[in-house]
């Protein structure tokens, strides 16, 4: 139940991109088409589930151990570049056909700030509830907060595609118009708060 | 001293990161519920830009192309994490309002944006310039936005009650999240119309 509590937080009530503010680049920049936004969503659901675990481990079992907390930002940011490079190039040796499906984002999520955000976010939980959130916890938060971002960057595209046919006043082309849409987006999740305290 | 000048006027209006180059989003929206907590962090990110551009500069013909990027990303994380701890140290009522996204100031494009384009092209005093120039740009958004949302969202500018609670009704959901989007919409709507005039006279 409590796992399931976690994903559903991590999904909908702290929606990573539009209540946590994190990973608003490609949110806003690889949004213009539903296929390639989908694309997006699965790589960073891939990272950020493995990121979760790796930089479990890493906190806890090294830097905990050598009293080295305060290098955490910098090992963690080593950590997500090189899971990066790494499943790229298993990806590309075992699957090409999803190579070639997600082949584009893969460098693109070492930038993503949600990946090192919820890196942190799991750190920092576990020094709250002083080690009790677990590396079950940690992977739980990371998957579901990855599906919070593809839920998200899927809904906007989807929204994208329809309001392109539209007449938007000439100031409001571009960026202006798709912030104001990732608003209303935000007022809708908004409703979510408080259904899990 | 002109090319001072100039570059100060590149980084603020004309290449201004935020509103022209787009970067740096997330601390755009998350930091700017208030003016004073916007100005904050792009105080924070201009200590960032400028130490990382300054030591990126100086070891630009050591490092070798290949391995650029990590080495600019542990560079950057180094300042970020100093930052954070004197943060921490010194000022913990701002450390606490930014919160998460000082540590995130290793993710931020603008960082590694300008490492990329410009300290790993040109000497050091031109690239601390350019860090400042920049920093200062990032700092002018942020304050503007963060003024604009506790204005409409508290009644108030860096705390100082302007709208009177007797008679402004605020409207609360500018300083929570959806609030920051529809913002920062209507400040690019009105920076393109702006930049329309000025090119059409």
């Amino acid at each position: 139940m409590e796992f399931i509590m976690i994903f559903i937080s991590a999904v909908l009530v702290n929606n990573i991109v539009l209540a946590r503010f994190l990973g608003v680049c490609p949110f806003l920049g690889v949004s213009k088409k539903v296929e390639t936004s989908l694309g997006m969503g699965m790589a960073v659901t891939f990272v950020m589930t493995l990121a979760s675990l790796i930089s479990y481990v890493v906190y806890n079992l090294i830097l905990v151990p050598l009293k080295i907390e305060y290098l955490s930002t910098i090992a963690f940011i080593l950590v997500i570049a090189s899971l990066v490079q790494l499943v790229e190039m298993i990806i590309q040796k075992t699957s090409p056909s999803l190579y070639q499906a997600l082949g584009v984002y893969l460098p693109l999520i070492t930038t993503n700030c949600a990946v090192l955000g919820i890196a942190l976010i799991n750190m920092n939980k576990g020094i709250q509830t002083d080690g009790a959130f677990g590396l079950i916890h940690s992977v739980i938060n990371g998957f579901g907060t990855a599906v919070g971002f593809t839920l998200a960057i899927v809904l906007l595209a989807g929204i994208r595609e329809h309001i392109e046919f539209n007449p938007i006043p000439k100031n409001f082309k571009g960026y202006p118009i798709v912030l104001i849409t990732a608003g209303l987006m935000a007022i809708a999740f908004l409703g979510f708060a408080g259904m899990i305290k | 001293m002109s090319s001072i000048t100039k570059q100060l006027k590149q980084g603020i209006i004309d290449e201004n990161p935020v509103f022209i180059q787009v970067l740096g989003m997330c601390p755009t929206l998350a930091v700017t519920s208030s003016a004073m907590n916007g100005m904050g962090m792009g105080l924070a990110t201009t200590a960032v830009l400028m130490g990382s551009n300054l030591v990126i500069s100086l070891l630009r013909n050591i490092i070798p192309s290949k391995v650029r990027i990590p080495a600019f990303i542990v560079v950057i994380a180094t300042f970020v994490t100093m930052v954070d701890l004197l943060l921490q140290g010194f000022i913990p009522a701002l450390y606490d309002a930014l919160g998460l996204f000082i540590p995130l100031i290793v993710v931020n494009c603008i960082v590694l944006g300008r490492a990329e384009s410009f300290a790993s092209k040109k000497g050091p005093g031109k690239s601390l310039i350019d860090g400042i120039a920049m920093g200062l740009g990032f700092t002018l958004a942020l304050t503007i936005l963060g003024a604009i949302r506790e204005l409409i969202g508290a009644g108030s500018i860096f705390g100082l009650q302007l709208l009177s609670a007797s008679w402004y009704q605020p409207i609360t959901i500018f300083v929570l999240a959806p609030g920051a989007f529809i913002a920062l919409g209507f400040v690019f709507a009105a920076f393109n119309a702006f930049r329309l005039k000025v090119t059409k006279n």
